[in-house]
């Protein structure tokens, strides 16, 4: 890891030139298959970025992404392949990752323009919420399944349960963040949600999925793409658009944080207690200089985890913290999930955040903040591994 | 629905438990259908590990021995589940699971249901003693090891063999 003094560091090595996405649908709804999906919102990056698909060399993704690379670069017409990254593990946890070894490609000489890319048809290959067809199961999940703990929400529940029993956190810092994102999605017409607002009523009456997560504490299931195109920090101004920096990067997990099954030693966690501080350590900054966060809702307690562990408030402060007031653009102290996230906008497995951490610095939000020159992504809490991206405008650098 | 002395137990057509192919954790799931809990504990350096693991995680030695521990152990957290994300739970919710601590193997902990009145009132901290459930009829015959609140106040007795039928 960099450390103080240490020359390896992202920090202003590389840039978001372009970023696209796909119209997003409910799951099991996209008119396209998955690989289509994918190629069109690489082409809506390219166009974005005024670059020829044809230079991508590199290609990096996460969550066991089904649309492999070589397939991607042949359907393109690439010129040259040099990069194929896959980050393992964490599913949504490596959304910030895929950029960070994008930039790490890049800035270490191995390819010149990476895409990175999620895509996901859930109606061509099944949700992630639901679980069938499955007879006999082993490993980590044969200590769960068998006893009604299936699908993410049963997953991470007792987690959160037992961070709420720590920390004295209540419901209401919960459904605050669910209304930021509802709150933010209403004036963005790319979300799955717009037009469909929540207030604490419908919050507070809406049916409990698996206590403490009412039925909007817990993301979408979508189908869609979101792809980003990187390029070091010398090309970064031959493109159409503003550039928009890493400024860090960091990724991984605590001591045995992946003890099967919920042994983790710290278990009531987001799981950034090292790869937050690893992220401001690289930045050189620190959580006052953020001026809006991305934070990856699988679930809301997840997200009061993740933004206490990167320093926005002690555990105990939640409740206070954590209010819809604090939480929106344009002048909240810290606007969260500005597009409506994967609550509200679109369950992209947490890479519509990163598009729209790069407009906040470019200055093109439907919920544009005030303070917009330094973008926190946090990428899937209570998986392991988790990651983090701090991106920045060129004045940061 | 279910009266004291059974368990409340789940539903049949949920994933059935079976050790990798490799056969890591098959000691544990053998050690259930003989209403036994075992878990690993390291010969060289004493240290308790659950889930099982073909190397112990601190000394480095490999393949921890398997002993046998008393069925009894803490709340550390719990959930109670409204929404079925399987079929064959659409008639069987709600219902609770718990993560319980082990204090008297290194803390290990383990997840299972709370049987009993799936609408009680749940308390991190409490203590529960195991309950072994058999499904020796399955295609693939198999057990579990469900929790139910300590009978005895503080120092729950140990685990308590119950047929399901």
């Amino acid at each position: 890891m960099s450390k103080r003094g240490d020359q390896r560091t992202l920090r202003g090595r590389v840039a978001v030139v372009g970023i696209g996405e796909t119209d997003y649908y409910r799951h099991g709804t996209s008119p396209d298959p998955e690989f289509k999906l994918a190629l069109k919102a690489i082409l809506a990056a390219c166009k974005d970025a005024g670059l020829d698909p044809r230079d991508i060399d590199g290609f990096s993704s996460y969550g066991d992404d089904r649309n492999e690379a070589s397939r991607l670069a042949a359907a393109l017409g690439t010129h040259r392949l040099h990069t194929t990254t896959m980050q393992w593990g964490g599913g949504g946890g490596g959304c910030c990752a895929a950029v960070a070894n994008a930039a790490a490609s890049i800035a270490a000489g191995l390819a010149d323009c990476v895409v990175v890319f999620r895509a996901l048809a859930q109606g061509q290959y099944g949700r992630f919420g639901q679980v069938s067809g499955i007879e006999t199961i082993s490993g980590e999940k044969a200590y769960l399944m068998p006893y009604g703990v299936l699908a993410p929400p049963q997953r991470f529940a007792m987690k959160v349960q037992r961070y709420m029993h720590e920390h004295g956190v209540s419901q209401g810092a919960l459904r605050a963040i669910a209304l930021a994102s509802y709150h933010h999605a209403q004036s963005n017409p790319r979300a799955v949600m717009h037009g469909k607002p929540l207030d604490i009523e419908k919050y507070d009456a809406s049916r409990w999925i698996v206590e403490p997560f009412h039925l909007y504490d817990c993301c979408m299931e979508n189908d869609g793409a979101a792809t980003l195109v990187v390029v070091s920090q010398e090309r970064a101004r031959e493109f159409r658009q503003k550039p928009v920096f890493v400024l860090g990067a960091a990724m991984g997990a605590g001591h045995r944080s992946g003890a099967i099954p919920h042994n983790a030693p710290t278990y009531a966690s987001a799981g950034f207690d090292t790869v937050a501080p690893d992220l401001y350590r690289m930045a050189g900054l620190g959580p006052s200089d953020v001026g809006t966060v991305q934070a990856y809702e699988n679930f809301t307690g997840g997200v009061v985890m993740a933004l206490a562990e990167h320093g926005f408030f002690e555990p105990g402060q939640a409740n206070d913290f954590l209010t819809l007031e604090n939480l929106t653009a344009p002048s909240g102290r810290l606007p969260l999930n500005t597009s409506g996230g994967n609550l509200a906008e679109c369950y992209m497995h947490g890479l519509e955040l990163v598009l729209e951490a790069v407009r906040q610095v470019r200055g093109t939000s439907t919920n544009q903040v005030e303070r917009n020159d330094v973008a926190l992504v946090i990428a899937g809490p209570m998986v392991t591994p988790v990651s983090n991206l701090l991106l920045g405008s060129e004045a940061t650098l | 629905m279910s009266s004291p002395e059974m368990p409340n137990c789940l539903t049949d057509g949920l994933p059935i438990p079976v050790p990798e192919p490799d056969g890591l954790s098959a000691p544990y799931w053998s050690g259930l259908r003989e209403s036994r809990l075992l878990v690993q504990r390291c010969s060289n350096c004493r240290s308790w590990q659950f889930g099982p693991e073909w190397i112990c995680n601190v000394c480095h030695a490999f393949d921890p021995d398997w002993t046998e521990i008393e069925a009894r152990g803490r709340i550390f957290s719990w959930e109670r589940v409204w929404h079925p994300s399987h079929a064959s739970l659409r008639q069987h919710v709600p219902y609770v699971a718990v993560l319980v601590e082990i204090p008297h193997a290194g803390s290990v902990r383990m997840v299972g249901n709370l049987l009993g009145d799936p609408l009680q009132p749940v308390k991190i901290g409490a203590a529960v003693e195991g309950c072994f459930e058999h499904h020796p009829d399955s295609s693939t015959p198999y057990s579990l090891l469900q929790w139910r609140m300590s009978s005895e106040g503080g120092r729950p007795a140990s685990g308590i063999p119950t047929d399901r039928s």
